[in-house]
């Protein structure tokens, strides 16, 4: 399949918001995204699931937030001045905080760019990931919302 | 005419009349002689057939019909009240709730006929001497005198023709005075004018409405007696006196306002306001005053009159003469009351950051700045407050079908019983109330099934042959307590014990180790119950657990004592309000929660060395009391201190008769603060009921103490 560059003019195209979980880079998308915003004060909840920080206050609503490296079992990181919380709505009335490492940019991918993969390099099925989007010269683990929430 | 305007009101006045026909029958199978209840029952059968006719339901204008025949007979003394006369007549309310039903869904009254209760209701006339033809499923005829005698008083008064134009006895003010002048000087025309509606008229605020409607497309209305406020709260008799400016002549006017339909007549004539009373000048006072008691009056004749909307019977008739009978009120939306809730709650939370900001600036302003934050502190308490109070409903609007179904019950499985209630007045947030009353029917029902015994039993344990069951409800602090108590066998710990070692819910180890109370509470837990056949009622096993757990949604909880022999006592606790409470934020090392005030009994400080080991649990001796210790920290997974502090700051909370405290490392304060919920997809320990916004834009969870105890 040769390289296809932004907007393809085959079939559908999506966009996804890249943001960097550390040495990785994962794409939402971008119907699912209500806001960014810079780290903040985040709430402990005690005895919850442990990739859950806690919650934050986002203008009047109390909003859990996800660390997403150890939804994925990644390394843990330290917070750094880039790291930010995406705000994802899986359903209506009802908000999910997302943490990255960094928001990089904003790409169309068309469905032939997506490699339909869910399974990772080990043939262990991922039901984090939905595909695998090929940009430039990089790849983006797309992020499988409906899974990640499934818990 | 479009009736569909009148649905609601309909429906509503409707399920008061058949609450009102339920709770006199049961008076009446009691008290078959007492007058008045039979007086009440007819005058509310009778309003709901003309009401069921008005809006065209017919069968279930029919089905009254026969209904009120029969009260009529019971009401002339030829057929006597027994037993299966009261079984029809609930039979036939039944019916009657079913039509209403329907209507509710659809705004039809459905196919049934209920050919069979007609029947019913006819051959029990049939037994009485009584012969004439009664399944005419119309009868205009009969309908009219009945409805004159009902106000026959109010008829009288007003026969001769001269009182008819009650217009001129009014009273006028000055300045309408002068409108009426000013409008004859420009060439118009001032008619009085007293309308009279026909006395079977059932919706008389929606006719006088349409009216007012018909003068305003020829003139207007310079003044009218009662208000035009009253007339539309139905304060009024069957007539009303209205002067009118029109440059039309006086055969359109009265045109416009006796064409609406059940107007009786409309005596209308041309006024000189030279003429007019003046209300404030002295010469005319006497007669001014003649003219006020004869409208104060209205609301009394009114509560006799077949439409009108009253409270139950009980309450009414020691009620009437100081207030009003309606109730001068608004229907709101129950949506609209959550948005200002809402509103009411994020301005608390603005406030709250206000104050403070205003806290951490100590100093830098002035007096008046102050003055102004507690000024709007106090505002939106009580904002809240109102609001509250406008979602409160007494718990009777649940509660009142419960004497009907104790008295099926009691029917059903032949046992002689009692439902005493106290309390049916104490309010409930509205979302409370629509919850409560599936878990009240359970408990009740529970009661009257495996809490009595059977009569025989009784007679032989030497017991009042009637089992009394009681639900008592009251207001306690921040808490509404509703009890459902019965004077009957109690639980039996051991047949507990054993049925659930049997069901390998526990194992026998455990239930010996069991105290009694504990095994009571196995009650609560899903697929449990003790009773030894599957009746109808009860004894499924589906039950008290889904009462638990309903109340416990609701942010309450029930409770269960028993004393073996002499009867059982739920005890269910619920909270006044769910979204605003005044709660103690306390420090729990670098992390901020808040305590339920309601919960909380005393904060204590206790030296260290007065902490005590009991099977080696944490323990202190409070004035006597043995209380057990929590360790928030610990519940909250901190690690452990190196050093225990010399002093512990315990905050001693309580549910029912038990108590706990609870070790924290700091108070803050108290503070009104709003429950918000913690958001989906993160799970929640139940030891938290929520979380708030403190006034710095943090968030603070809720700890609820009910589940550290």
């Amino acid at each position: 399949m040769a390289e296809v560059i932004e907007s393809a003019s085959v079939g559908e195209v999506k966009e996804y918001i890249v943001s960097r979980v550390g040495d990785e880079q994962y794409g939402i998308d971008i119907s699912y995204v209500d806001n960014i915003v810079r780290m903040q004060s985040v709430t402990r909840v005690p005895k919850t699931q442990p990739y859950f920080i806690g919650v934050i206050n986002l203008r009047g609503e109390i909003i859990p937030v996800m660390d997403l490296r150890k939804k994925l079992e990644l390394e843990e990181n330290e917070l750094t001045s880039a790291t930010r919380i995406i705000i994802i709505k899986p359903e209506q009335s009802a908000l999910l905080g997302l943490l990255v490492d960094e928001v990089r940019e904003v790409v169309s991918l068309a469905v032939e760019d997506i490699e339909d993969v869910q399974h990772d390099s080990n043939g262990e099925y991922n039901m984090y990931v939905t595909g695998v989007g090929k940009y430039k010269d990089t790849l983006i683990s797309l992020i499988n919302v409906a899974g990640i929430i499934d818990d | 005419m479009d009736l569909s305007q009148y649905l609601e009101i309909f429906i509503d006045e409707t399920k008061e009349h058949l609450q009102t026909l339920n709770d006199q029958v049961l008076i009446m199978e009691q008290d078959p002689n007492n007058s008045d209840t039979v007086n009440e029952i007819f005058r509310a059968a009778h309003s709901l057939k003309g009401m069921a006719g008005t809006m065209g339901f017919k069968r279930m204008q029919r089905l009254t019909h026969d209904l009120e025949n029969v009260f009529s007979e019971i009401r002339n003394g030829k057929i006597s009240v027994t037993p299966d006369i009261v079984d029809i007549v609930f039979k036939c309310l039944d019916a009657l709730e079913g039509y209403l039903a329907n209507i509710q869904e659809s705004a039809d009254e459905g196919t049934e006929d209920n050919e069979e209760i007609i029947n019913l209701l006819n051959a029990a006339l049939d037994g009485g001497s009584y012969s004439a033809p009664v399944s005419e499923p119309e009868a205009p005829a009969e309908e009219a005198p009945a409805a004159a005698s009902a106000s026959e008083d109010a008829s009288s008064s007003k026969s001769s023709n001269g009182d008819k134009a009650k217009f001129h006895e009014l009273a006028l003010a000055d300045f309408e005075v002068k409108a009426m002048k000013d409008a004859v000087a420009n060439g118009m025309h001032v008619y009085g004018a007293t309308v009279y509606i026909q006395e079977t008229c059932i919706l008389k605020a929606a006719r006088a409405f349409l009216v007012f409607k018909g003068i305003e497309s020829v003139g207007e209305v310079a003044k009218s007696e009662p208000s035009v406020q009253d007339i539309e709260d139905e304060k009024f008799d069957f007539d009303f006196s209205v002067f009118v400016i029109s440059e039309k002549d006086i055969d359109q006017v009265e045109k416009v306002m006796s064409n609406v339909s059940e107007i009786q007549e409309v005596v209308i004539e041309e006024f000189n306001p030279d003429n007019a009373k003046i209300a404030s000048s002295d010469a005319k006072t006497e007669e001014a005053e003649e003219e006020a008691p004869a409208v104060q009056e209205a609301p009394a004749e009114h509560a006799a009159a077949p439409a009108a909307k009253k409270e139950p019977e009980k309450k009414s008739t020691d009620t009437n003469k100081k207030k009003p009978v309606v109730n001068r009120s608004v229907r709101v939306d129950i949506e609209k009351l959550d948005d200002l809730m809402n509103l009411v709650s994020e301005l608390i939370i603005a406030k709250n950051g206000l104050v403070s900001v205003s806290a951490n600036e100590a100093g830098n302003h002035n007096q008046q700045f102050n003055e102004q934050i507690e000024y709007l502190e106090r505002i939106t308490t009580n904002l809240h407050e109102s609001v509250m109070k406008v979602r409160m409903v007494p718990i009777e609007s649940v509660v009142n079908r419960f004497p009907r179904m104790i008295r099926d019950i009691s029917k059903k499985l032949n046992k002689e019983m009692e439902l005493i209630m106290t309390g049916e007045e104490t309010e409930l947030d509205r979302t409370v109330i629509d919850e409560i009353g599936d878990p009240l029917m359970h408990m009740l029902r529970n009661a009257a099934d495996h809490g009595l015994e059977n009569t025989l039993d009784r007679i032989k344990l030497g017991k009042p042959r009637v089992g009394t069951i009681r639900l008592d409800a009251y207001q306690d602090g921040n808490n509404v307590t509703i009890e459902v108590s019965d004077d009957g066998k109690g639980v039996d710990a051991e047949k507990v014990k054993a049925s659930a070692v049997k069901k390998g819910a526990i194992t026998e180890e455990q239930a010996e180790k069991m105290s009694d109370k504990e095994a009571i509470d196995l009650l609560f837990r899903p697929a449990f119950s003790t009773a030894e056949k599957v009746s109808d009622l009860s004894g499924r096993g589906v039950g008290l657990d889904v009462v638990k757990s309903k109340i416990e949604g609701l942010g309450g909880d029930v409770e269960v004592s028993t004393v073996l022999g002499e009867g059982t006592t739920f005890t269910v606790r619920l909270p006044l309000t769910l979204a605003i409470i005044q709660a103690l934020m306390v420090d729990i090392r670098e992390e901020k929660y808040a305590i339920p005030l309601s919960s909380i009994v005393t904060v204590e400080d206790i030296p260290a060395s007065e902490v005590k080991l009991v099977q080696n649990k944490e323990v202190i001796n409070l004035r006597g009391n043995v209380i057990p210790l929590v360790r928030l920290s610990e519940e909250l997974d901190f690690e452990p201190l190196d050093e225990e502090p010399e002093s512990l700051v315990v905050v001693i909370v309580k549910k029912g008769d038990k108590q706990a405290g609870l070790v924290i490392d700091n108070l803050i304060g108290q503070q009104e603060i709003v429950i918000k919920p913690l958001g989906k997809y993160i799970y929640i320990h139940k030891m938290f009921s929520g979380a708030t916004i403190l006034g710095d834009g943090e968030v603070a969870l809720i700890l609820d103490t009910n589940t550290l105890l």
